[in-house]
């Protein structure tokens, strides 16, 4: 019993920092967006704007599920929830941190670990195409059949480079299971350059990462492969006729694979918990020191420069509340007596840097890049990508096979 | 417990599998179908198979469902027409086929009667590591061989594609 | 919670049960439908019923053989829907039709 009670204390934990990492990933990308178009984005509901997810949800929570007379209605049901159960479920093997134990109680940092997580995951964002291609064969809307036949056709396209991508990294690591992986990442070269698959000897996975990054675009919808919901071209793609609540379960599909994707990156590619240059130089102070930086810059507009109503109040506030945080950072990079928070702390800032500093690329690319004409998409993923990564494999492949016994 | 899972997923499959039969609209079959495989994926999972189980879902229902579903959406196929079919061979063919699928799972219950209990994670050998040993040298030729056919059929699909057709 | 009337773990046989029945479903669909892909996909859960039945003696004789053979079967399957859907393409091009029983060129 020991085993489920603990289980459903994590999945309910997780649930709940997914979804609102979900909601407040929705209001970051406002926010970037505006600034990269030099607009000032949400600042109506709350501080800057930081309650504007609540009020969103409120708004999809309230509006009129409008099911238009036309639609399949079974599949037109289904679909929004095929969409979001299998998003959501991928996340259940990924691990953000190493084993840990909490009043005597050992547990790792996630949900479970299978010795196929990748294979799980990777089975998992096949299938959720489904999702996608049967809300547009539902809606019998030639918009969102449009949108839903491009996103399967592209789905197909862009899952071979892909895993051909995947597996390079995992010559090297040698297993399937991602708490392996990330094990095989441990420890630096040289004493400063991370042994992470990016960097790792025989042969540094830099081409891998650049090709999964490119594919994960693909494989979550986003701009520059946003084909199925082309907004000029297909009026909202595959979910056009969807309202209110179906409409937010796509929207937490999306956003909930932009997570899984950015994960998988990090653990495959960036080492995962695993700091960027080791603790005797001082990896330690590094989370300390951004975040006082960030309170000391918002202690110091908030005090000096309040440019909104209530700024002399909030940006104070949220200061001292990230000088807070950064001092909890310093006394566990100093304190040995604070070593069983350092060691579950640091591992969590590490993986969730390096998936913000990714997720913060897919906002970035969404603000600057034009989107792909369909030929285009199609031709760049079999004549590019696809020879790109079969080459890249067959070179890893290579220096495995010579350099390691 | 391993009982009852197999039981559920049992009568999923045995369910999605009657609604692909007598269903007329090819999307509904086809849906019933991913969920027949889903719940063998699960079903593998019981016996152990997990490398099989992840490649059932990879392959089958991510990968050449997806193809059918795609094809059926493209030629937009709609509901089979009801026509007059001569009726009387189904009069004889239906209950021919329950007796057969009943003397099978008889005999079969007979033959294996003190077959053993299937214990989840008794059977450790489905990973990924020895089953990519065993076809890696043991079957390594039958794994050359479909790769051969797996290029045939690339180049069957590219000729039967083309437009002059 | 009181004894249930089934043994706690299933035995071997019943997986192959299962799979005979589903091959029997397959049987059906196959001859009973008239839509060219749904005939198709009553082989595939053909297929599918006999590789649950090649696992279950994998793990009655404890070899991993069944696995490869299930594997193989995946491929078999994969290339034959690759071709048997590009056939079915180019009738519906040339009949603009899915019906088996309208398909008769070669008959008479």
């Amino acid at each position: 019993m020991d085993f489920i009670v603990l289980s459903l204390i994590k999945a309910g934990l997780i649930a709940f920092v997914l979804l609102t990492t979900l909601a407040y990933l929705q209001w970051v990308e406002r926010k970037v967006l505006a600034h990269i178009q030099l607009r000032p984005g949400p600042r109506r509901v709350g501080p800057h704007g930081l309650l504007q997810p609540l009020a969103d949800v409120i708004k999809l929570l309230t509006k009129e599920g409008y099911v238009p007379s036309h639609v399949n209605k079974p599949f037109y049901f289904l679909a929004p929830f095929l969409g979001v159960v299998l998003a959501l479920l991928a996340i259940s093997v990924i691990p953000f941190g190493p084993e840990i134990e909490i009043a005597g109680v050992k547990t790792q940092m996630g949900m479970t670990d299978l010795s196929v997580g990748l294979l799980f995951i990777l089975g998992l964002t096949s299938v959720g195409v489904y999702g996608v291609a049967l809300g547009g064969w539902a809606s019998n809307n030639k918009y969102a059949l449009l949108g839903g036949l491009r996103s399967s056709a592209q789905m197909i396209s862009y899952e071979l480079p892909m895993a051909l991508a995947l597996a390079s990294p995992l010559l090297l690591a040698n297993t399937l299971s991602f708490r392996e992986i990330v094990g095989t990442q441990e420890g630096f070269y040289f004493g400063f350059l991370p042994r992470w698959a990016i960097f790792q000897m025989p042969f540094p996975q830099v081409v891998a990462f650049i090709l999964y990054v490119i594919t994960a675009f693909a494989e979550t919808n986003r701009v520059p492969f946003d084909l199925p919901e082309a907004e000029n071209e297909l009026v909202a793609g595959f979910h056009t006729e969807y309202s209110s609540l179906k409409f937010a379960a796509f929207f937490m599909a999306e956003y909930a694979n932009m997570i899984t994707v950015t994960s998988i990156a990090t653990l495959l590619f960036l080492g995962g918990w695993h700091p960027p240059f080791p603790r005797e130089l001082g990896s330690d102070f590094i989370p300390p020191l951004l975040f006082a930086a960030g309170g000391a810059v918002m202690l110091f507009h908030g005090v000096t420069q309040p440019r909104g109503k209530w700024d002399n109040i909030t940006l104070p506030v949220f200061g001292l509340i990230f000088l807070g945080i950064a001092a909890l950072f310093a006394g566990c990079a100093v304190l040995p007596m604070l070593e069983p928070v350092r060691q579950i702390l640091l591992p969590v800032f590490w993986f969730a840097g390096k998936t913000g500093i990714l997720l913060f690329l897919f906002i970035w690319v969404r603000g600057t890049l034009p989107r792909f004409r369909y030929d285009q998409l199609m031709r760049f993923a079999w004549t590019f990508l696809f020879p790109v990564a079969v080459v890249n494999l067959l070179a890893t492949s290579f220096f495995v096979a010579v350099f390691s016994n | 417990m391993d009982s009852l899972f197999f039981l559920a997923f049992a009568a999923i499959a045995v369910a999605c599998g009657i609604n692909l039969v007598i269903q007329t609209h090819p999307i509904t079959s086809a849906l019933s179908l991913i969920g027949v495989m889903g719940s063998l994926a699960v079903l593998y999972l019981l016996l152990g198979a997990e490398f099989i189980a992840m490649v059932q879902l990879v392959v089958y229902a991510g990968a050449i469902m997806v193809l059918f579903v795609f094809v059926i959406m493209l030629l937009n196929a709609g509901a089979e027409k009801r026509v007059a079919r001569p009726w009387k061979p189904y009069l004889v063919g239906a209950p021919l086929l329950v007796i057969f699928v009943g003397v099978a799972s008889c005999i079969l219950h007979d033959m294996l009667g003190d077959s053993d209990p299937v214990i989840f994670g008794s059977f450790t050998q489905g990973g990924a590591r020895e089953i990519g040993r065993s076809l890696f040298t043991e079957y390594l030729l039958p794994f050359e061989v479909t790769s051969v056919l797996i290029l045939i059929a690339i180049l069957g699909a590219m000729v039967l594609a083309r437009k002059e057709f | 919670m009181p004894p249930l009337p089934i043994p706690e773990h299933p035995p071997v046989a019943w997986y192959l049960i299962l799979s005979a029945i589903l091959f029997g479903l397959g049987v059906a669909g196959f001859l009973f439908r008239r839509n060219i892909i749904t005939v198709f996909m009553s082989i595939e859960l053909m297929l599918n019923a006999v590789n649950l039945s090649f696992i279950a003696f994998s793990y009655q004789l404890k070899q991993v053989s069944g696995h490869i053979f299930t594997f193989f079967v995946m491929v078999v399957a994969a290339a034959e829907a690759a071709v048997g859907l590009a056939i079915i393409l180019t009738i519906y091009k040339n009949k603009s039709t899915l019906e088996v029983d309208e398909i008769n060129s070669l008959n008479n």
